[in-house]
């Protein structure tokens, strides 16, 4: 039961774009089309599940008992990045036609700050091993679902009349502000 | 010719070249820790250290990295300085630390810095990037600064915990919400476009 509750809480009542606002980058520039807004949010879903498995295991069985948890962000930070490396040469070695979908997107979140956000909120949490993983995939599924409605708002925000100056990034955050407003509605829900 | 190069360089990223409103880099703290302005200054305070630190390493250290690490090198520089900001507030100003939670170590992938260091740092000299980055810092800091504000008048009626109207002030609760950053962030981008435009 509080493996579906944190689930629920990441993916929903927690999102992790509209109420911790991680992840805003990739959630303002690529959600201008559904086909990639989905390979986007697949490609982030998939690192943090590795994120998670990888940090959870290097923090708990390495830095805690050598006491070395003031190394924790540079150490999360390079897991990351050459986690993001390696699944980007295996993708392009094993699945080449999943490297042509994801391909793009891959190098991009390393710098996402959803993946390394991921990573502390574990830490903070102090979630076990299952738990993590239910809750990295819980969120990518959450950012998944934000970038998607995104990119169906833009999509028919083309054909629409917006004021000058407002035009992409400003209707964009307001746009965002709104969804954040109705994903309110999910808090209360459930209380982790 | 050179001094006016420098306070080109400075002024930049005030307004033509603003990191948050214009360039649209950093949203990510600039959303989150903008629910008051003492929190929005603490976060541009601890940006500017490490933007500045970092970028002048990056650019006395320039020719000694090389080209393919590049990035990972940067990373590593940029997340030693985020520790010994993150580990100073925590020591000093425990309150504060607390209230901006995990968002001080995601200074780490803070794309400002990380844009600052390729595109700037690694290819002039410590002098001019040193102005670069504190003018870029500044500009980060002032944008939160005004959004923190905006947002502590709108939804408690006060800033920096400094009660400006009175009992009569009706709160406007939405600002302190997600939601309030994002309609707020949206409305100074337009804001900026408009005087952008009409230079």
């Amino acid at each position: 039961m509080k493996l579906l509750f944190i689930f629920l809480s990441a993916a929903v009542v927690n999102n992790f774009v509209l109420s911790y606002f991680l992840g805003i980058c990739p959630f303002l520039g690529v959600s201008r089309k559904i086909s990639s807004a989905l390979g986007m949010g697949a490609a982030v879903t998939f690192v943090m599940s590795l994120t998670v498995v990888s940090t959870w295991t290097i923090y708990h069985k390495v830095l805690i008992p050598f006491e070395l948890q003031y190394l924790q962000y540079v150490v999360f930070i390079l897991v990351i990045a050459s986690l993001v490396q390696i699944v980007e040469m295996f993708v392009k070695k094993s699945y080449p036609a999943l490297y042509r979908a994801l391909g793009i997107y891959l190098p991009l979140i390393t710098t996402n700050c959803a993946i390394l956000g991921l990573a502390l909120f574990m830490v903070l949490k102090e979630y076990s091993f299952i738990e993590s993983v239910v809750f990295a995939v819980g969120a990518g599924g959450g950012f998944t679902l934000a970038l998607l409605i995104m990119s169906g708002i833009r999509e028919d925000l083309d054909l629409a009349d917006v004021p000058g100056p407002l035009k992409g990034a400003g209707i964009a955050l307001i746009i965002a502000g709104l969804l954040a407003l109705s994903f309110m509605g999910f808090s209360g829900l459930i209380s982790i | 010719m050179q001094n006016n190069n420098l306070n080109q360089e400075f002024k930049k990223g005030f307004i033509a070249q603003n990191p948050v409103l214009v360039q649209l880099l950093g949203l990510c703290p600039a959303l989150a820790v903008t629910t008051t302005a003492l929190n929005a200054l603490t976060m541009g305070l601890a940006v500017i250290f490490v933007l500045t630190l970092s970028s002048v390493i990056v650019s006395v250290l320039r020719k000694l990295i090389p080209y393919q690490v590049r990035i990972a090198a940067f990373t590593i520089i940029i997340a030693t300085f985020v520790t010994i900001a993150d580990l100073f507030l925590k020591a000093n100003l425990p309150e504060l630390s607390k209230s901006l939670g995990p968002y001080v170590p995601l200074i780490v992938v803070n794309c400002i810095i990380l844009g600052r260091c390729e595109a700037f740092a690694s290819k002039n000299s410590f002098v001019r990037t040193f102005f670069d980055s504190l003018g870029m810092g500044l500009g980060f800091t002032f944008a939160l600064l005004v959004l923190g504000s905006l947002r502590e008048i709108l939804s408690t009626g006060a800033i920096f915990s400094i009660n400006l109207f009175g009992s009569g002030f009706e709160p406007m609760l939405v600002m302190i919400l997600p939601a309030g950053a994002f309609l707020g962030l949206g409305v100074m981008v337009a804001v900026m476009n408009l005087i952008v435009r009409k230079k």
